[in-house]
């Protein structure tokens, strides 16, 4: 009977998880007719295909808009954002968490207060440092600023996590004849690999879906990214290409998804497990 | 090899004095317990021995190095294990006990040795190539042990290393570890709260509370000779029975102390012994097997009853029948009396 339950309730989320992308999928290969026909058409069953699957909204996608591009410009900017992020968050949360004492804590909920000024306030000084160092329209645009939003979230969330990893592990490295900075570098980054994979995660997440920066400073379309080059291209006054834009939407996130699942599980269990306590 | 002193050691945390002008010579080879609750500044004490804490005012010396200013721990020839164990878990067990070594740039071969000589020490070599988290909670602190043996430290620190493990392994860990020490000769300072641990091992014990010193003596001194109504009763389990002494002979505001052990009923001593008779009002009678704990109160003429609790513990070899309820004849030898002030709490002689 609790089986049962368990069960049904595990059906639930599945289906909850499922739908999206399931509805993404059959509309991304459902003719035209089959997706606009239903409004007027009371037998129409909705969430099957009621005519043949078709490719084209995929060629739509790959072969009228700039898709491919848009893919390998947002592989750009996300890497780039990932590594600038981690080579500061991470050292400025662990000295946060560690090396500073009282103070520490309240640096700590200031850097966190700057995520929370609205982007809406920044653009105009963003913008006059963007046409400063003569990144208008480039990639490099949203390099130098995404990482103002990664970098303190990020910096709070190591320094988060840093707590609840215990301090005895790098004091015994320095007992066992480490200095200070030989512990930093040599073990603790050890200790801290499911918090960087939470930063990379969150910046990747935050980068993929970003649009209101990108939308200012990107205006060529070979510059955009997957998240604002696909509404430009396939949302055309009040005509929705549904099939394509599901195309788009299937095409970033079932690798993503796959690789979220891959990676969490593995990385995070197991790291600290069985160094204290039992 | 060497000794420790620690001269008028202060740390302060805020307004928190978690050590507050500690004084401690230890001498070179032994086993010094320091024993207090949680929050009695033992294991800041500790820390700031090994280094990773800075004290705040006052002076510690290792062997004849001055060593509270700016050595790091790692200069100090101290080795350490924590509570936890603190194995670094993506090592194996060899490279674990290696690490030391590795840090101090030993050649390869003499690691392998080294390493090999310590794992069989404790009996762990099978071990040498596992995970931390493949092993048991027993075998991860032998591990820890092993790691701190290879430095050849002048000094081992032990924060509560047999803390974490089941009340039957802490029997035979705490056997082990007492022998281990006694074949290497090594200094070591020992943290505990388990006054059975602190007993058992101890060549003295340091009795602290609230940041500061109460008693440093031997076990026997401290568990017979109390210095306060504190040390009374932390030490000894059932602690130390006090009650107000109604005898005009001593001062007033006197209190009387005697273990339960010491507190049977009069039958049990012969007429010559020299003992104080008690009326015992028994409440509760537990058995434990080897021992049986009797609850009551001290009834004395003329004066209500004291509603403070005392217990008898009766050895199993006096099988005289107690029955709850009735207030018996007991007594305590005069020689296991001891005299405290009851407004100070400090000793009084007799």
């Amino acid at each position: 009977m609790k089986r049962v339950a368990l069960y049904a309730a595990a059906l639930g989320f599945v289906v909850f998880a499922g739908f999206p992308f399931y509805w993404m999928l059959i509309t991304a290969f459902k003719q035209n007719r089959d997706l606009y026909v239903g409004a007027s058409d009371s037998g129409h069953i909705p969430w099957i295909f009621n005519d043949p699957p078709t490719l084209e909204h995929v060629k739509l996608l790959l072969g009228q808009t700039d898709f491919p591009r848009w893919v390998l410009n947002t592989l750009v900017v996300v890497v780039a954002v990932v590594v600038i992020t981690v080579a500061v968050a991470v050292p400025a949360g662990y000295s946060l968490a560690r090396l500073v004492g009282r103070w520490g804590e309240r640096l700590g909920m200031g850097i966190f207060f700057t995520y929370l000024i609205p982007p809406t306030l920044l653009f105009v000084p963003f913008s006059r440092l963007v046409s400063l160092l003569g990144l208008q329209d480039s990639l490099g645009a949203l390099i130098l600023i995404y990482p103002t939003i990664t970098i303190p979230f990020c910096t709070w969330l190591v320094m988060g996590f840093l707590r609840s990893v215990p301090w005895d592990i790098e004091e015994q490295a320095m007992i066992d004849g480490l200095s200070r900075l030989a512990v930093i570098l040599k073990v603790a980054p050890r200790l801290i690999v499911p918090g960087i994979l939470t930063v990379v995660v969150f910046t990747f997440t935050l980068v993929l879906q970003e649009f209101v920066y990108a939308l200012t400073f990107i205006s060529s379309v070979d510059k955009m990214t997957v998240s604002l080059g696909v509404p430009i291209a396939l949302v055309r006054g009040d005509v929705y290409h549904w099939g394509a834009l599901m195309a788009a939407a299937l095409f970033t996130s079932i690798p993503l998804a796959i690789v979220y699942n891959a990676f969490m599980d593995r990385f995070i269990q197991g790291f600290t497990m069985g160094a204290v306590k039992g | 090899m060497a000794g420790i002193e620690v001269r008028n050691l202060r740390k302060h945390f805020g307004d928190l004095h978690a050590v507050d002008g500690v004084n401690l010579s230890i001498r070179d080879g032994e086993f010094l317990v320091l024993l207090g609750s949680s929050g009695s500044g033992k294991t800041t004490l500790l820390r700031m021995i090994a280094g990773l804490e800075r004290p705040t005012s006052g002076e510690i010396h290792i062997g004849d190095q001055r060593v509270d200013g700016d050595v790091p721990p790692r200069a100090r020839g101290i080795a350490m294990v924590f509570q936890s164990y603190a194995l670094y878990p993506h090592r194996t067990v060899f490279q674990n006990i290696a690490f030391p070594l590795e840090a101090s740039r030993t050649p390869r071969k003499q690691i392998e040795e080294k390493v090999r000589w310590a794992a069989d020490m404790f009996s762990i070599s099978r071990y040498l190539d596992r995970y931390p988290r493949q092993l048991s909670g027993g075998e991860r602190q032998r591990v820890a042990l092993c790691r701190a043996l290879v430095r050849d430290p002048k000094v081992f620190l032990l924060d509560e290393p047999l803390a974490n493990l089941d009340a039957k392994l802490r029997n035979t860990a705490r056997d082990d570890l007492k022998r281990f020490q006694r074949q290497i000769q090594t200094t070591t300072v020992y943290v505990t709260h388990d006054q059975v641990e602190a007993m058992g091992l101890g060549d003295r014990i340091v009795v602290m509370e609230r940041g500061k010193v109460r008693q440093i003596g031997t076990p026997q001194e401290v568990y017979e000779d109390p210095v306060d109504t504190f040390v009374a009763t932390f030490v000894g389990q059932p602690p130390m029975n006090l009650l107000e002494a109604r005898d005009p002979a001593l001062p007033v505001r006197t209190l009387l102390g005697f273990r339960p052990e010491h507190f049977l009923p009069r039958s049990v001593f012969g007429p010559s012994d020299d003992t104080r008779p008690f009326r015992f009002a028994v409440r509760r009678v537990e058995y434990l097997g080897s021992d049986r704990y009797v609850y009551g109160s001290v009834v004395e003429a003329g004066a209500a009853p004291a509603d403070v609790t005392i217990i008898a513990k009766l050895p199993a070899t006096i099988a005289l029948p107690i029955p709850e309820g009735e207030t018996h004849e007991f007594a305590v030898p005069r020689r296991a009396l001891r005299y405290f002030d009851a407004d100070t709490g400090l000793k009084r002689p007799p």
